[in-house]
């Protein structure tokens, strides 16, 4: 029996437009995107020229610090062009799909090789520091988590239906590597999960965020300093298992379409660096200022109609953006329809069930941390989040480390955010002391 | 409401950079803000939806909770004043009222006028929003100063506790001790004669505006916890009466029952943290019974939580999430010292009849300390984590 860890600090929200469990296809044409900027941490060299052939699983671009950690294309086609910013900042590699998709062949045996020369490789995150991993590490182990609990996420019990075989591949691939630790929830049933093989199973019981990876390593194994963990998401060691039973790439996800926007909510079959538009055409409510989000509401990336799906992304949201709204005198109307954490609004009346339709508003303006235990209540870790928060701002890297930086991702802290008082952008807080952190220790 | 958007929308290039008005900037916004909620959106990355929840709402539900003791304390004032004159049969409920009305009325005034002014200058000269954390001490200030505390003195104190013990910290959230206390041991300590001197501060004692009664010069009232201080054993007021309220003492501390509304509405909403609230309690309870065992003090325990301003402190002022502990555990020990030192000073230095004022001003300075154990508990068993593996 595996072992049953219940959490019970966090917070559920219970947001309008859950995908409904039916998949729709996209078509593979029009051009695709591969953004460096989704792999964190990793600075791109650019290995293809615009007009060049490629093939699914051909390299894009490569880490500059690591070589052989290679970025490959999702589909087959014509490099359009090689899109860039401000200082020549590569902003995305686009390739015109020719609907063929024409794979390479991968044979390596060694594991590791065949995840480096495949570019599956890139989809390993380590903590410390939640950036692309480092082949030249030594992890004490590998962790996924099976289940997404942030709101409108995909329900990966679903996603799995007839990937079983994909799955299990994909572990025990992994296993050869490091030990594989995969967190499953109390809710989820499915055979392939609550009897994986090759793998550490941990059951989790709790509201969000349980199903974040950086919890479950807090919980089985928390990293010390000078340790590295991997982590990889769910859906990509099914691209591994993909990968270990054919020897192609092959990158496609079903993401879930969901938000209160979206007409018909349900999921998508896609790739990586789908153009939006292709997913969300016909399916947003217009009228209105929307928010398009990579991702689901609490982690995502905001992005628009000419975007493309980000490559960890498992749902494409929209969400009304809210900056049409002028609503009057918020500090003491009732406001019944809002959701909080606080009692002095309503939602604590309704019942569970209850579904609420959120924008993208903060709603309030940013002050010091004013109230104690807000972050705390939802933190399910054993570290004390606003102290944490504190030594990122005053920039002390001593007092981070001692309070458990190197065991925290930005994701950690999204629930946090969503009920902080004080309004500050813990993510984007927590992401700049991890890479601050990062830079000193190099 | 289109209307009134519109006006703001009208008069905003006014306030923006260039604009002829920038210099009252902060002003504009914290009217905007208050009128209708900011629809700024969250950023690029990070959450992407969030809590209703702001620290406008947290700080109107604070002084919405103090708003039955206040009440209170207005009519108090009044029934003192009649009390006192020998008038109390011929006085009416509105006569009392209204008088207590206006004779704290200019103190709310002058402690809001002197402290926004203060924190809307210094959010223009640091570019920054208006905090609201002076709209709760705004008005706990007034209420925890005797009535006949003069406007001027009133003035100066709220201004150095406002500069001294918030601004120069950095604002709200920042500071180490609690404004409003600051203000209150300003006066305290700088115009002793002024906040207890001789008993004739308790009862305000001139008729306003034809409300009230004139009092003889001479009259005196000691607060109950002074006659024990003076040497009394036995009190000159009712148990009942001091639960209720119609006792001296200041404008808004006196009535258990008008404290309470407030705290239960605290507590309902969560905006003050139960663990702090009840420790105070349960620290100032064993600590009166436990004096009044050894015969040190003639009160019980009971009297001890009731009298003076200790259901005020432990429900409005020690709840002050800034200058509390901040972790849970901490939470409970500096509640239990609160309640500890209070009745400790009361007890046994008569020179200071109070101490709720003392035993929170006291732990504010002892809480960084508390929290500093409880956080290195946790650096420390990391550190034992990474030897041990």
């Amino acid at each position: 029996m595996a072992n049953v860890i219940k959490l019970r600090k966090g917070l559920d929200v219970n947001l309008k437009g859950k995908a409904s469990l039916e998949t729709m296809q996209t078509k593979v044409e029009g051009q695709y995107a591969l953004v460096p900027d989704d792999f964190g941490g990793m600075k791109p060299k650019v290995v293809v020229k615009e007009g060049d052939s490629v093939k699914v699983g051909d390299a894009l671009f490569v880490d500059k610090q690591h070589p052989e950690v290679k970025f490959v294309s999702p589909v087959s086609g014509k490099v359009a062009c090689v899109e860039r910013g401000e200082r020549r900042k590569v902003l995305s590699v686009r390739v015109d799909a020719d609907g063929r998709q024409e794979a390479a062949t991968f044979a390596e045996k060694d594991p590791l090789k065949l995840l480096l020369a495949s570019g599956l490789f890139a989809f390993f995150r380590m903590r410390p520091y939640d950036v692309v991993a480092n082949p030249e590490d030594k992890p004490k182990a590998i962790f996924v988590s099976a289940f997404n609990s942030m709101p409108l996420a995909q329900d990966f019990e679903y996603v799995l239906q007839g990937q079983e075989k994909e799955w299990q591949a994909g572990l025990s691939l992994l296993a050869k590597i490091a030990k594989v630790h995969l967190g499953i929830s109390a809710k989820q049933k499915a055979a392939a999960l609550t009897g994986a093989k090759d793998c550490t199973i941990t059951i989790f019981d709790g509201p969000a965020p349980a199903g974040n990876v950086g919890v479950q390593i807090n919980h089985v194994s928390p990293i010390n300093k000078g340790e590295v963990v991997w982590t990889m998401g769910a859906e990509e060691v099914i691209f591994v298992g993909r990968l270990a039973l054919s020897g192609k790439v092959d990158l496609t996800r079903t993401v879930a379409v969901a938000g209160s926007e979206v007409k018909a909510p349900k999921y998508a079959r896609t790739l990586v660096g789908q153009p939006i538009k292709s997913i969300l055409a016909g399916q947003t409510a217009s009228g209105k200022s929307l928010r398009i989000i990579n991702g689901n509401p609490m982690v995502g990336v905001k992005t628009d109609m000419e975007g493309f799906l980000a490559a960890h992304a498992t749902e494409v949201t929209v969400i009304p953006e809210g900056d049409d709204v002028h609503e009057m005198l918020g500090w003491i109307a009732p406001r019944l329809k809002e959701f909080s954490t606080s009692r002095s609004y309503f939602s604590w009346l309704r019942p569970k069930s209850a579904e609420y339709t959120l924008d993208a508003r903060v709603k309030g303006g940013e002050r010091h941390i004013i109230m104690s235990g807000e972050y705390d209540s939802v933190f399910p870790m054993d570290i004390y989040a606003g102290y944490l928060v504190k030594a990122i701002i005053a920039g002390d890297i001593d007092r981070q480390e001692a309070l458990g930086i190197y065991e925290v991702a930005p994701e950690d802290f999204a629930i946090a955010e969503f009920v902080d008082s004080s309004k500050l952008e813990l993510q984007r807080i927590v992401r700049e002391g991890l890479d601050i952190l990062r830079k000193e220790n190099a | 409401m289109n209307s009134l958007r519109k006006f703001f929308d009208n008069i905003k290039p006014n306030f923006q950079e260039g604009g002829k008005l920038h210099a009252f900037r902060s002003l504009y916004d914290g009217f905007e803000t208050f009128a209708f909620v900011p629809n700024t959106t969250a950023g690029r990355c990070g959450t992407h939806v969030h809590d209703a929840i702001d620290s406008k709402r947290i700080m109107s539900l604070v002084v919405i909770a103090l708003v039955p003791a206040l009440l209170f304390g207005m009519y108090n004032v009044g029934y003192q004043n009649a009390l006192a004159a020998g008038q109390l049969d011929n006085a009416t409920f509105w006569g009392m009222f209204g008088f207590g009305l206006l004779a704290v009325l200019p103190k709310i005034i002058v402690s809001y006028i002197v402290g926004l002014g203060i924190e809307f200058t210094v959010a223009q000269w640091k570019n920054e929003e208006i905090h609201e954390g002076f709209l709760v001490s705004g008005i706990i200030i007034p209420m925890i100063v005797p009535v006949n505390t003069p406007l001027w003195m009133l003035a100066i104190a709220t201004a150095f506790a406002v500069i001294f013990a918030k601004e120069i910290f950095g604002g709200t959230g920042m500071n180490i001790f609690n404004v409003a206390l600051i203000t209150r041991a300003f006066l305290f300590f700088s115009y002793p004669s002024s906040m207890t001197g001789d008993d004739t501060v308790w009862v305000a004692q001139n008729a306003i505006w034809g409300l009230g009664y004139d009092v003889p010069d001479t009259f005196s009232a000691a607060t109950p916890l002074g006659e024990i201080a003076a040497g009394a054993t036995t009190l000159s007021t009712s148990f009942c009466d001091q639960v209720c309220g119609f006792i001296p003492g200041s404008i808004g501390e006196t009535s258990v029952v008008a404290i309470a509304i407030g705290a239960c509405l605290l507590l309902c909403t969560g905006v003050a943290s139960w663990k702090t609230m009840l420790s105070v309690f349960v620290g100032g309870a064993c600590t009166g019974w436990m004096y009044n065992a050894l015969g040190l003090s003639p009160l019980d325990a009971c009297q001890h939580i009731v009298l003076g301003g200790f259901c005020f402190g432990a429900v409005f002022m020690a709840t002050d999430p800034v200058t509390s502990a901040r972790t849970e555990g901490g939470k409970w020990i500096y509640g239990l010292l609160i309640g500890f030192v209070a009745v400790t000073v009361r007890v046994l230095n008569p020179g200071y009849p109070e101490g709720m004022m003392l035993a929170i001003l006291l732990m504010n300075l002892f809480a960084p300390l508390i929290d500093y154990c409880f956080v290195s508990h946790n650096i420390s068993k990391r550190a034992k984590r990474a030897i041990n593996k």
